[in-house]
């Protein structure tokens, strides 16, 4: 395979699209395929749960409708709020993708805000980077918390750009900016994406990528937005590269030449 | 198991006991009293009285 054009670098391996994608909330494991199909996306978040004993024994697995001979898998920490349950359930996760290290930590501090619990998040981190994971975290957008997680060995920081789930789109962005200022690793805006401008403006900013899952499951039409998610942080990311023009009150440049106007009508 | 009591009339190993609940083969984890029972080591892991046992797999989310 020959190397991809602006790639991004998670962990020392490359990946075409900047966009990853969760597989919760879908109708069915067809509708999460097709949308994750649409997305263009090649890492997929994935929750880890208890399995229903004695039960439809034969029910379709997620593992069936995404293979992870196609899809990297992407285990996360959903639902818990203590440090220890975090590392628990990324140990089993490794355990069920044999041998698989690249995770999404998360830790909670409330579930009416599902905020990040930071003092957590970072106990978990540190454990988990020394047992040898590959940790992409989610946290506040607070720059030093996030020179913390890189200095503990994180291989991304994903800053909430608004609340899990909320759809309120990129409410801070002097602070993601902060953030890129200061860390190294590549930062994800995870969480709080609505719309494809909220997906643009973020690749615009300068972020390395966006990972989403509400805006485009709770779409009316999940395959028809992950196909625009795609299109966003496609053109969010090239308006990055190209540079945009400055911001200026008053423009006073038109774009049209000033020279050779037909004459004023004399008055 | 994932919470609830079962018992069994006979001593039980790991890979017996997902054998017998359909789930040999299947990408699941184990863990047992809070700490993982790697896939190679399920068929000589007996399960003793009073453990807990946490049997997961893989589901949508984000």
């Amino acid at each position: 395979m020959g190397a991809i054009r602006d790639a991004l670098v998670v962990a020392g391996k490359s990946y075409s699209s900047r966009l990853l994608v969760g597989t919760g909330k879908y109708r069915d494991f067809a509708e999460t395929r097709a949308a994750v199909e649409a997305s263009g996306a090649q890492i997929v978040t994935v929750a880890i749960r208890r399995t229903n004993i004695g039960q439809n024994r034969n029910e379709p697995s997620l593992l069936d409708a995404l293979p992870p001979s196609r899809f990297t898998y992407l285990p996360n920490t959903a639902g818990c709020y203590s440090a220890a349950d975090a590392v628990r359930t990324l140990r089993l996760a490794r355990e069920l993708l044999d041998g698989h290290d690249l995770v999404k930590l998360e830790v909670l501090g409330d579930p009416q805000t599902l905020y990040p619990n930071m003092p957590e998040t970072l106990a978990a981190a540190e454990t988990l980077v020394k047992e040898g994971f590959k940790v992409m975290v989610y946290c506040s957008d607070d720059p030093i918390q996030a020179q913390m997680l890189e200095a503990i060995g994180c291989v991304a920081v994903m800053p909430l750009a608004s609340l899990i789930g909320s759809g309120m789109g990129i409410l801070n962005p002097w602070n993601l900016q902060l953030i890129l200022e200061k860390v190294k690793v590549p930062l994800l805006v995870d969480a709080g994406v609505g719309t494809a401008s909220d997906a643009a403006i973020a690749m615009e900013l300068g972020c390395d990528g966006v990972l989403m899952n509400t805006a485009i499951a709770a779409a009316r039409d999940p395959v028809l937005m992950a196909t625009a998610m795609r299109k966003a942080v496609e053109a969010g990311r090239e308006a990055f590269l190209a540079g945009r023009m400055p911001k200026k009150l008053y423009s006073a440049t038109p774009s049209s030449p000033t020279e050779g106007k037909i004459a004023p009508k004399a008055a | 198991m994932n919470g609830k009591a079962h018992s069994f009339e006979s001593p039980l190993g790991i890979g017996a006991l997902l054998s017998r609940l359909e789930l040999s083969g299947k990408k699941i984890a184990v863990e047992r009293n809070g700490e993982i029972v790697p896939k190679s080591a399920h068929a000589e892991t007996m399960i003793r009285d009073g453990d807990q046992l946490e049997i997961v797999v893989a589901v949508g989310g984000g």
